[in-house]
């Protein structure tokens, strides 16, 4: 979340869409229930089904899967056309008024420029600012010389620009010879963005952002997005009114909050959804202000702290870029991955990614500790350097292709969670070892005995599986991080029965155990495991208070700094906050964004003081948010050029002449002494100082603007460019496991997968009260569907998907209904994904016995690496 | 389940006074002992912020103690067709359309209503076996309870479950524990979305009529009402719905409950009758015990008794 959930409170209008809170996050959704009844808030739910969270809205829509893009596009179009954006916050705080170079092409017919059909993947060059100044006034020249975007005939002619010249800052981006020549062997260096950026603050040139945007946009008109989406237009026009009264004529005084979680996610172009929303709240001013923002919620209670700290296999913890081969030393690295501003002249940004190198060393000495020096080159040889992609579903299918040989799985049921159980299932039986650490017998400790295994293939699984007991939640201390971003400490409630283990206790006895091994024999390169600091008062089992305060950090010399207060430390101290880190060893820190939350005075992750003195719901003395303390991210951008807020009713921070520095009643997110003159960009984490509505240079491999793309598996074509139906960079999978279905193989019904207020991911099917509640799996059917096929409520039914079957009984309602999609009647159906082959009632017989995840595909978002869990193809029948 | 520390304002199957319990000075209004409350308690169900999340079901079956149950899946979210002997709170799920033809999914909250007249009190004839409270809670007292069900017919909620091994019936007793002790209901306290408020009648009522004034200035729900109906005197669990002309499309409300005719009759005009019945009975009793001496009872039945 930029914001927060208590922030929620604030607000005046909300779109949920892409989450179900009212069903997932009952204790959050408090709050937009406390907006509706304190602010009179209004409340906009889209969906494929009405949920739990639409029987509270104001206004529902029923969207086929997979659409979001379209209904979303629908309304940045919307509200460009009826004046409801603010222009000062757009042309100042977001790269509207950047121009992009000749070479860039829009999607017309569904590929931006650069494309390259043998790779499936795009050469971003041109995907990139103009260098130059103030072009402001030109426009009505430009449009005169034809100068606008690329098109489908031009962009072959139209150079890409020259990144070395560029990098340097030299000449103008058009021109020369296209970058993409480049000769093989030779690695062209990477474009760069051009120190000085050309724009235009009337937003009026033809390649300014702002402009492509509208264009962009400009196709989704209401017609197009019923089709797409099979939302009626008057529905859609009515849901995009709503949002966007609240910037009617541009005035700033109130907010909207979009609100969603892994419904936006678990598409193959997910990621893309979710800037259609950033983009959405840049253009109404809504982000860095109380009651805005773009809020993802996260569905397990640590799922933010397991981000933060490297849940994903190309960054390291605090988000820092995995090192790649190319990174010979540290200092290739820290360049390569490390933003030099780029911005207008006459503008100014804080870069803060420019002190990159200071917690990337901090990082290598708290992994590495004395073995990390100057003179070692911080140890940097010790880090892995990623070649490829190693996400998740590539390395379940690098285990069904027999290269990954065995798998550590704690705190998760891979079998279950999926996509393609079966595939999954299968790829175990190649393993040669499993390790499962959890509370449960579950479907993945057990996958040799899943559903359709004879007792003769039983014994040829070779594979050698280790169930640990693990310790549940309540009998593990440590902290959880929320979807605010809130580290907030917890305390054991009991110890862990029996012979269950914490999971530290477990992790240091195996690393310990490798390490002893290396220590023997060496091995192919023992110095990244025996240098591994391990500072821990009991090595075979660690703190977490000691893990914790590593995490934050602390100093290693006896330092002076005239810039800090105090200016003196002495070695060993906890640090306060990230700005005291250096690049010159005197530091160690785990994860820069969590410095500040142990300091030396104690644990602010346990601080319980509930007052708010602001009232908006700040709690400055409650736990502790990343990074430093503050509530709201961006939140700069809640005030005007001169540093005001945009209301005042709502101060969260402002400027302040007399003391020369910026105040508030939250931590401002900015340079404290940077005077609103300076025209400093409030996205202090972009190298341009403002936020991005075009990415330029590929930090999203499917584009710098979203575009609506069909899931792998849909029902029709692309009606925007039927040759180009998919997403052009998303890759289909190529093992045998890997199925992908048509409507012409009879797979006519869009499927969809979600869970329950009731149960808990694939836990609670072993917990006799949440079995009460909802004791069977279910599939939800909609009642014009339920008639044609003559199924009625409770019968069982059978789902069947291009990868595997599933079995349950039809829930019947009039809570999903059919739809109109180019033309044809579109049915949709969905899935809560709870149930498995293990726990109460599948152990007594009486459920299918088939996980939710058979039926879904091996299909990722191309920058997350999501599964698209959401929106496939399945055909159903009784069964 | 009944609670010592609160004043009784009724009690069944019994004429007169307040025995036991009654430390209520009606002179100044003051309670002498324990931490009862001195005003009546009531509990706010928000049906227009309900999101059925069954929060309130779980935190009912753990504070009162009873064991999770068999259920089977119903073509519904609703954890069971309705309440039982020892499943006192139950989320009625209903789907519907508003009168501009949009969907609607209503989640009501069943339990006792804690009539202010209450049909279960007037119709039982055993003495001390449902005992209403100054406060407004209506509690039975199985140990007194005989088993005859004429509470069943009295309700109008259909609220009181019999069981068939102990033959006693059961119902929501407001957490009159909890409530004596000076803590709300255990449902009010798992509420994630403060749908459900706890407080005095007054408060209460002002809440709820406040809440129904922002969703007709607010949303289309222009037929939006309490539910507290004069039928039964009142209740101590009013309701907040979003169209109070159709209580009965919140899963079976009744529109105007009463307590049933024969129920009134039993305990109104015809009361002389049962009188009439205890004092003949009385009066065979007494005449047997001259005929025939006191029963004996012997060996392990005496132990038990």
């Amino acid at each position: 979340m930029t914001n927060g959930w208590v922030d929620i409170k604030n607000t005046d209008m909300m779109l949920i869409m892409g989450g179900n809170p009212a069903e997932n996050h009952p204790c959050g959704f408090k709050w937009v229930v406390e907006a509706k009844k304190v602010r009179n808030a209004k409340l906009v739910v889209v969906d494929p089904r009405f949920q739990r969270t639409a029987s509270q809205a104001d206004h529902f829509c029923q969207i086929r899967a997979g659409t979001d893009i379209a209904f979303l596009g629908g309304l940045i179009n919307y509200a460009i056309q009826n004046n409801r954006f603010n222009k000062e916050y757009v042309s100042n705080y977001t790269n509207a008024a950047l121009i992009v170079n000749k070479g860039f092409k829009l999607p017309e017919d569904g590929l931006f420029s650069g494309y390259n059909p043998a790779t499936m993947a795009y050469n971003v060059s041109s995907w990139n600012y103009e260098a130059g100044g103030n072009v402001t006034g030109t426009a009505a020249a430009a449009i005169a010389a034809g100068d606008g975007p690329a098109t489908a005939d031009t962009a072959a002619q139209v150079a890409a620009p020259q990144p070395a010249a560029m990098a340097t800052g030299m000449g103008h981006a058009a021109g020369g010879p296209a970058a993409a020549k480049a000769s093989p062997g030779a690695a062209p260096a990477p474009p760069s963005l051009p120190p000085d950026v050309s724009y235009d603050t009337s937003l009026e040139h033809p390649r300014c952002v702002f402009q492509l945007m509208k264009k962009q946009f400009s196709r989704y008109t209401p017609e197009r997005v019923e089709s797409i989406t099979g939302i009626p237009r008057e529905k859609c026009i009515k849901a995009w009114d709503m949002y966007t009264s609240i910037r009617k004529d541009g005035d700033m005084k109130k907010v909207g909050t979009i609100i969603y979680s892994v419904g936006w996610t678990q598409h193959s172009n997910g990621s893309q959804i979710i800037r259609t929303a950033a983009m959405i709240q840049l253009l109404l001013g809504n982000v860095g202000r109380a009651g805005g923002g773009v809020n993802a919620l996260r569905g397990h209670s640590n799922i933010q702290g397991a981000t933060d700290m490297a849940g994903v296999f190309d960054i390291l913890p605090g988000y820092l870029k995995m090192p790649v081969p190319a990174d010979t030393d540290f200092a290739t690295y820290a360049k390569r991955i490390t933003p030099t501003s780029a911005k207008p002249k006459e503008w100014d940004s804080f870069n803060y990614w420019s002190n990159t190198s200071k917690f990337a060393v901090s990082f290598l000495k708290a992994m590495y500790g004395d073995k990390a020096t100057k003179e070692t080159d911080w140890a940097f040889n010790y880090l892995p350097k990623i070649d490829r992609k190693y996400s998740w579903v590539e390395q379940w299918d690098n285990m069904y292709r027999g290269t990954v040989k065995g798998l550590m799985s704690f705190g998760m049921n891979g079998v279950a969670i999926g996509p393609n159980s079966h595939k999954n299932i299968n790829a175990l039986k190649k393993a040669d070892w499993l390790v499962v650490g959890d509370i449960y017998p579950e479907e993945t400790s057990d996958f040799w005995r899943s559903p359709g295994i004879s007792d003769d293939e039983k014994k040829q699984i070779k594979t050698e599986v280790y169930r640990l007991p693990c310790a549940g939640f309540a009998e593990k201390d440590g902290t959880f991080v929320n979807s605010a971003r809130w580290l907030q400490w917890k305390w054991a409630a009991v110890p862990p029965p029996g012979e269950a283990k914490l999971d530290q206790e477990i992790l240091a006895r195996i690393f310990l155990g490798v390490k002893a091994l290396y220590q023997k024999e060496g091995g192919k390169f023992p110095d990244a495991i025996l240098g591994l600091s391990w500072p821990y008062a009991n090595p075979n089992n660690p703190s977490l208070t000691e893990v914790a305060k590593e995490i934050n950090g602390k100093t290693l010399a006896d330092t002076h700094d005239d810039k800090q207060t105090p200016t003196d430390w002495k070695a060993g101290q906890q640090l306060p906050g990230f700005a005291w880190l250096r690049d010159d060893g005197s530091t160690s820190c785990g994860n820069w964004l969590y410095c500040g939350s142990w300091p030396d005075a104690g644990s602010n992750t346990q601080r319980r003081n509930p007052d708010d003195p602001s009232g908006l719901g700040i709690h400055p003395t409650w736990g502790w948010s990343w990074p430093a303390n503050r509530r709201v991210l961006y939140n700069r951008a809640s005030c005007n050029l001169e540093g005001k807020p945009w209301d005042p009713t709502r101060k969260q921070v402002w400027w302040n002449e007399a003391t020369g520095k910026w105040a508030g009643n939250d931590v401002p997110d900015f340079k404290v002494d940077s005077n609103p003159k300076d025209h400093m960009g409030p996205f202090i984490m972009n190298p341009e100082g403002v936020a991005r509505l075009f990415v330029p240079l590929g930090p999203m491999a499917d584009g710098p603007f979203p575009e609506h793309y069909e899931p792998i598996e849909s029902p029709v074509v692309n009606e925007l460019h039927p040759k180009q139906s998919n997403s052009p960079v998303v890759k289909k999978y190529k093992t045998d496991m890997d199925k992908y279905g048509t409507v012409a193989d009879g797979y006519d019904i869009v499927c969809t997968t979600y869970r329950l207020t009731e149960h808990y991911h694939y836990w609670t099917k072993n917990n006799p009260m949440n079995v009460q509640l909802v004791p069977e799996p279910f599939v939800e059917i909609g009642e014009d569907l339920a008639n044609e096929r003559s199924i009625k409520g409770g019968e069982k039914v059978k789902v069947t998907s291009a990868r595997g079957t599933y079995i349950a009984k039809a829930l019947v309602t009039t809570r999903i209904k059919s739809m109109q999609i180019a033309g044809k009647k579109i049915y949709q159906i969905g899935i809560p994904i709870h149930w498995g082959y293990r726990g109460i009632q599948e152990d007594k017989g009486v459920t299918g016995l088939t996980p939710a995840n058979l039926l879904s595909p091996t299909v990722i978002d191309p920058n997350a690496y999501t599964p698209e869990f959401k929106g496939f193809l399945v055909k159903l029948e009784k069964a | 389940m009944s609670n010592g520390t609160m004043e009784i304002k009724a009690i069944s199957g019994h004429r007169g006074g307040t025995p036991g319990g009654g430390v209520y000075d009606q002179s100044d209004g003051k309670t002498r002992s324990g931490t009862s409350r001195d005003y009546d308690v009531c509990k706010l169900v928000d049906t227009t912020t309900c999101i059925g999340c069954k929060a309130c079901e779980v935190a009912c079956l753990e504070w009162n103690g009873y064991d999770f149950r068999d259920t089977t899946f119903d073509n519904t979210y609703q954890t069971m067709p309705d309440t039982a002997w020892n499943f006192w709170n139950l989320i009625r799920f209903n789907e519907d359309t508003d009168a501009d033809g949009n969907l609607q999914w209503l989640m009501r909250k069943d339990q006792c209503m804690h009539c202010a007249d209450p049909g279960c009190l007037e119709a039982c004839p055993a003495d001390g076996a449902i005992v209403q409270y100054q406060n407004g809670i209506v509690d039975f007292n199985q140990e007194h309870c005989i088993g005859c069900q004429y509470c069943v017919t009295g309700c109008p909620f259909n609220i009181p479950k019999f069981n068939d091994q102990t033959k006693k019936v059961y119902k929501c007793t407001l957490c009159s524990d909890r409530v004596g002790a000076g803590l709300e209901p255990a449902c009010i306290k798992a509420c994630p979305t403060g749908c459900l408020h706890f407080g005095s009648k007054e408060d209460m009522l002002f809440e709820a009529n406040k809440r129904v004034g922002q969703i007709k200035a607010n949303t289309s729900y222009k037929d939006a009402g309490v539910y507290d109906p004069e039928g039964v005197g009142g209740t101590h669990v009013i309701y907040v719905l979003h169209d109070a002309t159709n209580p009965e499309r919140y899963g079976g409300l009744p529109r105007d409950p009463r307590i049933p005719f024969m129920v009134k009759m039993w305990k109104g005009p015809l009361k002389w009758l049962g009188g009439l019945g205890i004092t003949l009975g009385a009066f065979a009793m007494f005449m047997h015990y001259v005929r025939y001496g006191p029963k004996r009872v012997e060996g392990e039945e005496e132990k038990k008794a």
